[in-house]
């Protein structure tokens, strides 16, 4: 394959390729960004973006082809050598010391000996030229999260980068700071500065970026320009089919409460987590109540108090008027309850042990115990069943929990939990880190779970999936609850600023 | 920074050629100890590897050592699946053997057919009373099991020495820092004539039974082992992380101090200050040698016991320090210890900094 170079590309990659034993997760990859465009890579989880934006950032070796950088050939043989060349990349999750303040969290990436005063200056001075307001005496675990990507993104600017790769940088934002966030982009845009943005987001994606290029199954599939585009049309590219739209029928049943919290407050076993403050809320059958907020607020601390995982006062949380505040998770579960946690891997399985044994966790109530002892045919026959009907992709029930894709792991605990018909299902980031596709699927079944009478509360940092399976929401900001409202009445605009919580401008 | 770094899937296979690998390396290192020593280290592997095993008493020893080993082993193995590293089992052996030759010395004068199974009784319990220690000072105070466990040891061996100093002293003993031998209804029945193996092999005969099916099938072994492996998805089942410390150490506390009770009323007949050969630091190296594994233990427990009469037969023919034995125990878990540690994480060069 050759190609010929453009010579006024910022950056050119010609046919680079990765595998992993017999993964291709890279296949022949091509890519020109120009100066001062915003250029997005669109692609599932797992599609291959972030293996090639460590091969641009050096943090990952191709095994094949080209990457040229102002048209000229070079190897990048680590991030060292990328931020030398003036290339700057924003990681989804943060590397930052909370004990230390922002200037000293941003020395520290620094090369070379360093004045902090002068840097801080320095600091000061770049963030409010990109509208990007930092303090850099202040300690990093007292920023919100959105301050933070702040910290990480002044980091970059702070090398004077040429490109600047960006990886899901709104999932943590509220709407207004994605806008923020968007107006410095464009700044940096005008300034020559090439942005490679990494996201699923589609309507993001057209809104901001210039042109993109949609990776499948680590092939390019597609080149667009994404104003010239609808959100259906990205999709069929990125997944090779339409996207389904969640069906919500209304719940023909008669409601009555499950889940009642009454002026549920408990403080964080996290020295740097949130306390709850007061929050009351109730779930009735047959509805989904939706959480919106930013993480951090309380909803690690919501969460364990609900599920049982942080025991609370008894009569705080009743499941169908008993109190069971005081229970821990198994007692709980014991009683209907069924939860699906953030963490897929070391919390809702056991990352080294099979499927199998992962379904015994807690579907063990299931008839796999009998006087102590487990039948082990019965937890493979269950994890089965579920692989089955929830179409995990796997190398059967004896696949380590740790070799799934999040995902398809995702689909697994889901399934376990809604296996066990359980009367109340608590949900938290029910499609973080999972592709476009399984996500609809594991919406539609929580909807369809809660047209069965099933009382469902969901936490979500993802706005437009709350509004698109909720029945009501509310938003925890600060440890505080919202009143719920019916979806109908919210509003995007009005639910960010109530994540945003009070101190915000 | 890392120079190891984990790696994502590590081998099973490999995970089973560790134990081989490290009795390898043990050997070859012992070799060159030996050269250095001025012996001829064929010689010496022939004195300390086969010479113990060419008569039937040799053999018959071997059980006699491995029976212990294998018993703390079984139950060291089930607290360090769940990650709870008890290491005093030597103290909870003592303990336990306190406790049965306080039933010996009491009974003597009225023994009968019931005193021998109150001695395993009390020793079991006494055991699994100084395994509850360390639980409790955990769970209530979240004191680190792994310095609790090995300063009661000493604990427990200071009360042995006490007692056999003064309140339990054989008056006719001369002095010795011992007390009185026990009657017949107090020992074990040897199985053979002459031979000082006895019934208390059962003990680790049925342990290795009882834990191979615990292991393979419980649900208990299961929520332990989710224990150990990861804490919080044991949380998020609502499993109790305080009821694993407490039937882990309970657990280990039971069998080493059964293991005393086959010790003072086996071989040594009496309490003194040498009723345990360091069998309770011994066995930690027999559990992880035999992978954990309740089957695993049984062949790593004969090869520590040889270890002990190679020991003992060199200090014999080769006129070498009794410290021989220790000093193989601990080349063994070196090279076991650093085999795993390249099966779990691979090595990586310093090219790029972080």
């Amino acid at each position: 394959m050759t190609l010929a170079s453009t010579p006024d590309a910022r950056l050119q990659l010609i046919g680079i390729t990765k595998r992993y034993h017999a993964l291709v997760a890279n296949d022949q990859i091509s890519l020109t960004v120009a100066p001062g465009e915003i250029h997005a890579v669109l692609g599932e989880n797992g599609a291959g973006k972030s293996t090639l934006m460590k091969i641009i950032y050096g943090a990952v070796r191709a095994d094949a082809g080209q990457m040229l950088w102002n048209g000229r050939q070079v190897e990048v043989a680590s991030p060292e050598a990328a931020r030398r060349l003036g290339i700057g990349m924003v990681f989804q999750h943060f590397s930052l010391f909370e004990t230390l303040s922002v200037v000293e969290n941003i020395a520290l990436a620094l090369e070379g000996p360093f004045n902090l005063a002068a840097l801080a200056e320095r600091v000061r001075s770049v963030s409010t030229q990109y509208g990007l307001p930092l303090d850099p005496g202040r300690l990093v675990h007292s920023l919100s999260v959105g301050e933070r990507q702040r910290v990480e993104i002044v980091r970059c600017l702070l090398q004077n980068p040429q490109l600047l790769i960006l990886d899901e940088p709104t999932s943590v934002l509220t709407p207004q700071a994605v806008q923020k966030l968007f107006e410095t982009l464009r700044q940096l845009a005008r300034e020559g500065v090439s942005i490679l943005y990494i996201s699923h987001k589609l309507h993001e994606i057209q809104s901001l970026c210039d042109r993109a290029t949609v990776i499948r199954s680590g092939r390019v599939t597609g080149h667009a320009i994404p104003s010239q585009e609808t959100p259906a049309s990205l999709a069929r590219m990125m997944i090779g089919r339409e996207l389904p739209h969640t069906e919500m029928a209304p719940f023909t049943g008669t409601p009555h409460t499950v889940l009642q919290v009454d002026a549920l407050s408990a403080a964080s076993p996290d020295p740097f987590g949130t306390a709850l403050d007061a929050v009351s809320l109730q779930v009735q059958s047959g509805e989904i109540l939706g959480i919106a907020g930013i993480s951090g607020n309380g909803q690690n601390e919501l969460m364990a108090a609900l599920s049982g995982e942080a025991p609370v006062a008894s009569a705080a949380v009743k499941l169908e008027g008993r109190a069971i505040g005081h229970l821990d998770a198994g007692a709980r579960r014991d009683l209907g309850l069924g939860f699906v946690p953030e963490e897929r891997l070391g919390r809702g399985a056991v990352p080294a042990m099979s499927l199998s044994r992962n379904a015994l966790l807690t579907a063990h109530r299931q008839g796999m115990v009998n006087y102590g002892l487990v039948s082990y045919t019965r937890a493979a026959e269950f994890a089965r069943q579920v692989i089955a009907r929830f179409g995990v992709k796997c190398g059967g029930e004896q696949a380590l929990a740790r070799s799934l894709s999040g995902g398809n792991l995702q689909k697994f605990i889901v399934g376990r939990e809604i296996a066990q018909n359980p009367r109340l299902l608590l949900v938290s980031q029910p499609t973080w880190g999972v592709d476009v596709g399984a996500a609809a699927q594991l919406r539609q079944t929580l909807v369809d779970l809660s047209r069965q009478g099933v009382a469902i509360l969901v936490v979500s940092e993802e706005l437009e999936e709350l509004f698109e399976i909720c029945d009501r929401i509310a938003v925890l900001a600060g440890g505080r609850l919202s009143p719920p409202q019916p979806r109908a009445a919210c509003n995007a605009e009005a639910i960010g600023l109530l994540m945003a919580g009070p101190q915000a401008a | 920074m890392h120079l190891l770094e984990p790696r994502a899937e590590p081998s099973r296979t490999l995970q089973w050629a560790a134990p081989p690998l490290a009795i390898l390396l043990m050997l070859l290192a012992g070799s060159v100890l030996f050269l250095l020593l001025g012996r001829d280290p064929l010689e010496a592997f022939r004195v300390f590897f086969i010479q113990p095993l060419e008569s039937g008493y040799g053999w018959s020893e071997l059980l006699l050592k491995a029976g212990p080993l294998i018993l703390i082993a079984e139950g060291l193995a089930i607290g360090f699946r769940a990650r709870i590293y008890n290491i005093g089992a030597e103290g909870q052996l003592i303990f336990g053997a306190v406790c049965a030759g306080g039933v010996a010395i009491y009974a003597q004068g009225h023994e009968g057919s019931w005193t021998l199974p109150l001695m395993v009784l009390a020793g079991g319990l006494g055991g699994m009373f100084w395994g509850a220690i360390p639980a409790l000072l955990k769970t209530r105070f979240n004191a680190e099991e792994t310095l609790t466990t090995l300063m009661l040891t000493y604990v427990a061996n200071f009360l042995l020495s006490w007692l056999v100093h003064i309140p339990w002293r054989d008056p006719q003993g001369m002095n010795f820092p011992q007390s009185v031998m026990f009657s017949d209804a107090e020992l074990f029945t040897p199985l053979f004539e002459g031979s000082r193996v006895n019934t208390s092999i059962f003990m680790a005969v049925v342990a290795v039974l009882v834990f191979w099916l615990l292991v393979k099938r419980s649900f208990l072994a299961f929520r332990l082992e989710v224990g150990g492996q990861a804490p919080t998805a044991a949380r998020y089942a609502g499993f109790s992380a305080q009821a694993t410390v407490w039937v882990s150490l309970c657990v280990s506390g039971l069998t080493a101090g059964l293991a005393g009770v086959g010790e003072v009323a086996g071989p040594i007949g009496q309490l003194n200050l040498n009723l345990s050969p360091g069998y309770g630091y011994a066995a930690i190296i027999v559990a992880y040698l035999g992978r954990l594994h309740p089957l695993g233990i049984v062949l790593s427990g004969l090869l520590m016991a040889l270890l002990y009469l190679g020991g003992e037969a060199a200090q014999m023919s080769l006129q070498l320090p009794a410290a021989i034995t220790g000093l193989f125990q601990g080349m063994l878990l070196f090279f076991l210890l650093g085999a795993d540690a390249f099966i779990e994480n691979r090595f990586r060069f310093l090219r790029r900094a972080a």
